[in-house]
């Protein structure tokens, strides 16, 4: 299994950071998603991977009974997708709003900033 | 875009939603849930709404500005994690009287950000376009 | 402790959610938001004061014990930023009373701005690695909404900028605290210090830890050479906005820097200071030599702050007891001096009009403003007897102690050519007749709110550099504190290792 995890981060780093490099607006947005979610990927895959139970202590029990999942990754990507929702949509408006100014979603037409 | 249908499911559904989000909320207590799910099923409710008829029918239903909704459950959670500096114990420790306690006010602000949150993103991109 | 660590982080968010929870007048936020600040430049006081007298304060949030639970540190160094971030908070909530416009007033600027302030004195005071991912987001977000607020089109293509390398420097973040937590299976800063000496993880993993860090506190603090977001964005949004993340942004990448490579990443397995020793050289010479070929004064100003860094870095690079004392120095310093210079451009702009260099002139006949410009300037240069020249000076000496007499000649040169782009504004702003077509400057009346946190963080730049001796005392506390790990680790994990 992590082999396969491994390359499916690695995948979704790569498609990131491709998207980043285009041109279009909307897919350096696509790129960014893509680089959150192959970064909460690899929070799941640093924290063991694991055929158990959910890290819940049983009903009569006072402390878990392994095999359990470490719970704090999933606490970890919980915050992070929390985060990375409010980002994306800070970032999606952002760039409407630069399309709207704009007129065009190409990177190469904003010039008022280059130094 | 307006279906008859969705928007008499939308008014069957909608009680059924915030229901279903206050239930998630107080089952967090011991179980799978939270304030934070539950804010979203609640904030989906007026999400709902705004696809189904429009976006100031949603703000209507709400009659509250979705920002002060924000700070009002911030002020919540704040003011439940200073419980337990009253008693001596560090900040934000869950202080219980029985089974409630100031973990399920923590979780009622959370549940009321959310909701302030999503609404006020959700609301103002609709409106933008 | 029960709560005294908590209270910069608690004060203004308390303070943002009444803004938003009242939804009150604009004149009411405002009142809200100087009362907030106000209480807030108390508590980190009184927070510096109980660290200076009774050592480093640590509040085991909700109970839990470490490594488990999150802790807030309060050590020297973080106490002492965190009474610098209030005093800049306060200056800008009173500098914005008259220099922001109403439409963003109304949309909520004191409530964006406190949850700015929130976000920056929480990374300063947590002692948990994603905690501090959580508090950057914090500051993020916040700033990715001072930047844009108004939406004018050079502040969206701005923030396009900004967001976009800090989302991606984020994301960097995120991974390494992912792989840190799956090397030595804790987040709790001083856990995973304790763990790392230990020597249990392999060279090659801590190096790819090191610099995955490096790389994304490098690109929030801007350093060389991933500073080339901060010039193309920063002189976009309104002049208090610039001013504050000027002052208080850029250094809470320098902090998480000086934290990690202190405290975390010593330097056993991996040199980093040596990275370290050349980055800082090249951040100073090339942001002081963007400086010179640029005209608008918010532009200058920018590329100054990343020739700055390089002085900050220099030290943590040395990493000898002087050397780290002159970062902690040259921190408190800057931050005080570079808000300053934007406040006083601001006043310029109001004044005349603008911020390019040939459409501004004739301040020499307003003394009040040419001294607020030239007390600052003086400083940022090094002259003495203003705080900039002793920072400077420390870090000098204690780069000849240790024979780095390369880092030495860039430190000088950097110094001198600053004070050219120092000189280069004063000609014009200051001593150049009015330029043909532009009025005269107005008079100073009815902005006096704008000068007001000018003179005050101006003198408190002189007192700085009379009363020396006591900011550098602490200074060596802080550096002496950070050069021995063993304290922080001891205070956070206590009797339970």
């Amino acid at each position: 299994m992590a082999p396969i995890l491994a390359i499916a981060i690695g995948a979704l780093f790569g498609t990131g950071l491709y998207l980043m490099l285009r041109r279009s607006l909307v897919k350096l947005v696509l790129g960014l998603s893509f680089l959150a979610h192959g970064a909460n990927l690899l929070i799941f895959g640093v924290g063991g991977l694991v055929e158990g139970h959910p890290p819940i202590v049983a009903e009569g029990e006072t402390v878990l009974v392994p095999p359990y999942a470490d719970p704090l990754p999933q606490a970890l990507i919980l915050t992070a997708i929390v985060i990375s929702f409010a980002v994306t949509a800070f970032a999606l408006v952002l760039v409407y709003r630069a399309r709207e100014s704009l007129g065009s979603d190409d990177l190469d037409d904003l010039g008022g900033t280059r130094t | 875009m307006k279906s008859l249908v969705l928007q008499t499911t939308t008014r069957l559904f909608e009680p059924l939603f915030l229901v279903f989000s206050l239930f998630l909320l107080l089952r967090g207590h011991h179980e799978p849930g939270g304030g934070f799910v539950g804010g979203l099923v609640a904030a989906s409710a007026f999400v709902l709404r705004a696809l189904a008829f429009d976006v100031a029918s949603a703000r209507r239903q709400l009659r509250i500005d979705p920002q002060r909704l924000i700070g009002i459950g911030l002020a919540v959670a704040l003011a439940s994690a200073f419980v337990s500096v009253g008693e001596g114990l560090p900040f934000m420790t869950g202080v219980w009287s029985g089974n409630v306690g100031t973990p399920l006010v923590f979780d009622a602000g959370v549940y009321v950000t959310v909701v302030g949150v999503v609404l006020t993103i959700v609301f103002g991109m609709a409106e933008e376009t | 402790m029960t709560l005294l660590p908590a209270l910069p982080i608690v004060i203004p968010l308390a303070t943002a959610a009444m803004c938003l929870a009242t939804a009150a007048s604009r004149r009411v936020q405002r009142r809200l938001a100087l009362a907030g600040s106000s209480a807030q430049l108390v508590a980190s006081i009184a927070l510096l004061a109980t660290v200076r007298s009774e050592g480093i304060q640590v509040l085991e949030v909700g109970s839990w014990a470490p490594p488990f639970g999150i802790s807030l540190v309060a050590d020297l160094l973080s106490a002492s930023m965190t009474v610098i971030t209030a005093i800049i908070g306060l200056a800008t909530v009173v500098y914005s009373l008259q220099s922001m416009d109403a439409n963003r007033e109304r949309f909520g600027y004191y409530a964006i701005l406190q949850v700015l302030l929130m976000g920056v004195s929480g990374s300063f005071l947590t002692g948990d690695a994603f905690n501090l991912f959580v508090w950057f987001e914090v500051m993020l977000m916040s700033s990715f909404v001072l930047l844009a607020l108004g939406g004018e089109q050079e502040q969206l293509e701005g923030a396009l900028t900004y967001v976009t390398i800090n989302l991606f420097s984020s994301a960097l973040f995120l991974s390494g605290a992912a792989l840190l937590y799956g090397a030595v299976g804790t987040l709790n800063l001083a856990d995973a210090a304790e763990r790392l000496r230990g020597g249990n993880v392999p060279v090659y993993i801590e190096g790819a830890l090191a610099m995955l860090f490096l790389t994304c506190f490098g690109i929030k603090a801007a350093i060389f050479p991933l500073f080339f977001w901060l010039p193309g964005s920063y002189h976009t949004p309104p002049i208090a906005v610039t001013a504050v993340f000027a002052g208080l942004l850029t250094k809470v990448g320098v902090y998480a820097l000086v934290r990690f490579f202190t405290l975390v990443f010593p330097g056993h397995g991996v040199d980093v200071h040596g990275i370290l020793v050349w980055l800082a050289g090249f951040t100073m010479v090339t942001g002081v030599l963007g400086a010179a070929a640029q005209s608008d004064v918010r532009r200058i100003l920018s590329f100054h702050i990343v020739s700055q860094i390089g002085y900050m870095v220099m030290g943590l690079a040395l990493a000898t007891p002087l050397a780290l004392a002159g970062t902690v120095f040259y921190l408190i310093h800057h931050i005080l001096v570079k808000t300053n210079l934007f406040f006083v451009s601001g006043i310029v702009a109001r004044m005349q009009g603008g911020y390019e260099l040939s459409r501004v002139g004739g301040f020499a006949s307003k003394p009040v403003v040419a001294g607020l410009f030239l007390i600052p300037a003086l400083s940022l240069a090094g002259i003495p007897p203003l705080s900039g020249f002793f920072a400077k000076l420390a870090l000098v000496k204690a780069g000849i102690e240790i024979e780095s007499y390369g880092i030495v000649a860039a430190a000088l040169g950097t110094s001198l050519l600053t004070l050219y782009s120092m000189t280069k504004i004063w000609n014009e702003a200051f001593w150049k007749a009015v330029p043909d077509g532009i009025a005269a400057p107005r008079s100073a009346g009815g902005i006096g709110l704008m000068l007001l946190p000018s003179i005050v963080l101006a003198s408190l730049t002189v007192a700085i550099g009379l009363g020396a001796g006591w900011l550098f005392a602490l200074s060596i506390d802080a550096s002496s504190q950070l050069l021995d790990p063993r304290a922080y680790v001891d205070a956070v994990l206590g009797s339970r290792r």
